[in-house]
């Protein structure tokens, strides 16, 4: 398949501005006759639901939770990227332009990341106007911090809750749409399959989580925001409903589906303390500012850490990193955790835990100045783990935090099937191989609040659009499909439940796709993930109705997507011979043991397209060009 | 440790919903409420009984998806605490545990612990928000706040809807999530133009989604997760009269 880009040509600075010039636009007294579908309700479906009500679409909005305001972009703790220049440090749009693409290392396509850049400024005023209550400075101007590495303080940020106050303006934005009637809302409502008719996408199959009524909800485009797919690990930082059925079933419909192997791990999470445990719960990764990360130097140690001299402590990210320490970014920290546990010297009562030490920066500042800069946090940590961390150092693990992979879109923010758009984490266009802190909260509302709604309106003003209704023969075969497969769900009937096939497809991916991948354990994984898939669909145990309010019928869906997607994700894996950002293949490294990239053979796009369910996908490669910032081995030596 | 539970059992809103006893003998201290309630699911499963019904979404304490009553108290009755963030540590073994749904006519049930809480959702689509199109905003730091002001304001937004102020509360107000509303706005330079239209518009939404009046008692403060202060009723209160007498 031929993957075009569109990204528009000429200087890069000028490229949006000439681009939504070119683009056709709707007339207003129009807008009102097209009927556009948004599923999802986080920063970019709330955000986009609202704007093109405010342009005058007819606009229906889905979630799954049962109200907009719960999308699990609320739990971004740390903050958004501007480059606003406030602080007269030296920032601008092309820095900020370059330090994305640097940090994703160079697996994003140039033109999509300038454009967000330009358009992170746009936001800060878009949500201040809102009211969003950011951080001020006391002479009233807002208030920025450095985040995750960067050298200039372009992070805005409403204390530890930046997301949930970011999502409550978009919200807030929404139900204000909601009121006047240009959006009408879809709360508790899953989407469950796409209505492709004449290739074009013009609706989609949803299931009421109330009482299973299925309906086929017909319009001119459909926008799917439905997040990214890190629940695929069933044990992640996501929301315990966030899941890939919006856009797995996208895919299945002709959607291609690029990078999936791309996701982001999380060095600071509170460790698993058993395996009753439903999700893994983040720490800022600003507690590495004053935190020690250490081990015992004695595989299998088990003294508790206060009877460990320091001799016998292996401080092992400043001894490997002297001049970044415990502050070398997410992936790095993250694999040489997992290097230091393999080898048996993880601590607690997994052994899959590292310590974050607190007590020589106590000692230095005062339990006050720390109590002052992490208060909140060493509270969550008391409360989650029962220990107190001023006194006992924390035990640290990472976790999978963010999917930069996601079905693929042109500069338009529009799939390989017209008509369908994808927005925010769903799509996998601004992060290359490694998102860089506060940037999804960016992405998420420059795509919601700035792009589609120029986008949208070419496509509806050029594109034929034929005559459709609900009861049009895609429509009927693609409930007919839901029906399907719900019916077979239900009527397994076996002995496992759905959480157990979710836990054990989790296992496998973490332990084979997860932090660091090489080529026996990758096609380890593609053997034993279809006989997993195999043995789910015959002995899965759903009980009640579909007619019903029934949580395990709504999680069984999810899992067997998941069940589907984590076989790609290790075919891409497989398939990527380099190492890049968070895809780390151990055949592929520096002697040094760092990410060793192969720009030559492997700077594209991988995207995949269904082929049918016996058959396996087809791989086309969209070719990326660095024309403004080259490609250089990141080194925090 | 062992725990016995007597859960709020109701397959709809037309059903009549009973209590049910369970002995739930797994469980760890180390667990979250929602883990423990998740183990009890599976064991219901094997057994091929209807799990429990109950909302959760983030467990991290921020969605506000979560929810219902533990021995009469929202979300248990621990300071800062959502149910998703309570552990079993804080129980002891043989503890008896009484879980029920969130109370209140506004609220109806939809099924054992899940409650539809939309009227919440009406609420802020009344007048909860401030009007600023995409693509009208000035400047970021055209627009003025004191820190105090700022800091004020996000007190009051940090509230994450809930319901727990509406389970608690014996007339089923609404008025700390409003007021929550309210003061975050009205505090700001940006929410002054629909300040007197906004406390109007979503009182009016209050009386017709059924919810009580306040009459001051505070458990809505007392159980509050986030810590909602009851001053912001106050807040509410003042701009009512004011908006009232001027209009």
């Amino acid at each position: 398949m031929e993957l075009k880009s569109n990204v528009p040509t000429g200087p890069i600075e000028q490229a949006w501005d000439r681009h939504k010039f070119e683009l056709k636009l709707v007339n207003p007294a129009n807008k009102r006759k097209f009927n556009i579908l948004v599923v999802g309700s986080g920063l970019a479906g709330a955000s986009a639901a609202a704007s093109l009500g405010e342009l005058g679409y007819n606009v229906q909005c889905f979630c799954f939770q049962d109200s907009p305001r719960r999308a699990h972009s609320i739990a971004a703790q740390g903050g958004i990227n501007a480059a606003k220049n406030y602080h007269n440090d030296g920032d601008s749009v092309y820095r900020l332009f370059y330090d994305t693409v640097k940090g994703g290392d160079f697996r994003a396509r140039e033109g999509n990341v300038y454009r967000l850049a330009q358009l992170s400024v746009n936001i800060i005023d878009q949500c201040v106007a809102q009211g969003v209550p950011f951080a001020r400075e006391y002479g009233g101007l807002l208030d920025n911090r450095s985040f995750g590495g960067a050298q200039v303080s372009r992070t805005f940020y409403a204390r530890g809750q930046t997301g949930q106050q970011l999502l409550l303006g978009a919200y807030q934005a929404l139900e204000r749409q909601i009121g006047l009637g240009a959006v009408k809302m879809y709360p508790r409502t899953e989407m469950l399959d796409l209505v492709v008719v004449d290739g074009q996408a013009r609706g989609i199959v949803t299931r009421s989580l109330i009482d299973g009524k299925l309906e086929a909800h017909i319009g001119d485009a459909v926008i799917l925001a439905t997040g990214g797919y890190g629940n695929v690990f069933y044990l992640s930082t996501n929301a315990k409903g966030s899941n890939a059925t919006a856009i797995w079933r996208a895919y299945k419909r002709g959607a291609v589906f690029a990078n999936p192997c791309f996701t982001q791990i999380h060095p600071t999470c509170i460790p698993v303390s058993g395996d009753y445990q439903s999700k893994l719960t983040l720490m800022s990764e600003s507690l590495r500012n004053d935190g020690r990360i250490w081990v015992p130097k004695t595989p299998g140690d088990k003294r508790p850490p206060s009877q460990i001299p320091d001799s016998e402590r292996d401080y092992y990210l400043e001894r490997r990193y002297p001049s970044f320490g415990n502050l070398v970014p997410r992936d790095i920290a993250s694999r040489a955790a997992k290097t230091e546990c393999d080898s048996g010297h993880g601590v607690g009562e997994t052994s899959l835990g590292v310590y974050l030490d607190f007590t020589d920066c106590i000692k230095r500042l005062g339990k006050g100045k720390i109590s002052e800069r992490y208060g909140n946090l060493f509270e969550m940590y008391e409360r989650i783990t029962g220990e107190n961390p001023y006194e006992v150092p924390m035990r640290i693990y990472p976790a999978i935090h963010y999917t930069m992979g996601g079905l693929w879109v042109d500069y338009d923010l529009m799939s390989t099937i017209p008509g369908l758009f994808v927005l925010g984490e769903a799509n996998f266009s601004d992060h290359g191989a490694n998102r860089l802190g506060a940037s999804a909260l960016m992405q998420g509302l420059a795509d919601g609040y700035f792009i589609i709604s120029h986008t949208i309106g070419n496509y509806l003003a050029t594109a034929k659009l034929a005559k459709v209704t609900a009861d049009a023969p895609a429509a009927k075969d693609a409930i007919a499909n839901v029906v399907s497969i719900t019916r077979k769900l239900l009527g397994t009937n076996g002995t496992r439940s759905v959480d157990s096939f979710h836990r054990e497809l989790g296992k496998i991916v973490w332990d084979y796709c997860g932090m660091a991948r090489n080529e026996a354990g990758l096609k380890k994984a593609l053997s034993v993930i279809p006989t997993l898939r195999e043995e789910f669909w015959k002995t899965v145990r759903v009980l009640g109705s579909n007619e019903e309010f029934n949580q395990s019928l709504e999680k069984a869906g999810r899992v067997a997507d998941f069940l589907e997607l984590g076989e790609l994700m290790c075919l891409d894996a497989l398939e990527r011979k380099e190492s890049c950002g968070g895809h780390f293949r151990e055949e592929f490294q520096t002697p040094e043991g760092e990410a060793l990239r192969d720009d030559e053979h492997y700077s594209y796009v991988a995207a995949w397209e269904y082929r049918g369910p016996s058959a396996s996908p087809a791989l086309s490669k969209e070719p990326l060009a660095f024309d403004y910032v080259h490609p250089t081995q990141r080194s925090y030596k | 440790m062992k725990i016995i539970l007597h859960i709020w059992r109701q397959k709809s809103s037309q059903d009549k919903g009973r209590m049910v006893r369970y002995e739930h003998r797994d469980v760890n201290e180390h667990m979250s409420f929602l883990e423990m309630l998740d183990v009890l699911n599976e064991q219901l499963i094997t057994k091929g009984e209807d799990p429990i019904a109950f909302d959760h979404d983030c467990r991290e304490g921020i969605c506000g998806m979560c929810g219902f009553m533990i021995n009469g108290k929202a979300h248990g009755g621990f300071p800062r605490t959502t149910v998703c963030q309570l552990h079993m540590r804080r129980f002891k073994d043989g503890d008896e545990l009484y879980l029920e749904p969130w109370r209140a006519k506004a609220f109806p049930v939809v099924k054992d612990l899940v409650v539809n809480r939309g009227a919440f959702d009406r609420l802020i689509a009344a007048g909860g928000f401030i009007s600023a199109s995409t693509g009208s905003a000035p400047d970021g730091n055209a627009i003025l706040v004191s820190k105090e002001n700022s800091d004020r304001s996000m007190d009051a937004a940090a509230c994450i809807g809930c319901g727990a102020c509406v389970a608690m509360c014996p007339n089923a107000s609404a008025s700390l999530f409003m007021g929550a509303k309210i003061a975050h706005l009205g505090l700001l330079p940006q929410g002054q133009p629909e300040r007197k239209r906004r406390v109007l518009a979503m009182s009016a939404q209050a009386n017709r989604e059924l919810f009580g009046s306040c009459t001051n008692i505070g458990e809505c403060e007392a159980v509050c997760p986030k810590e909602i202060k009851l001053e912001v009723i106050a807040f509410m209160n003042r701009d009512f009269l004011g908006a009232n007498l001027t209009k």
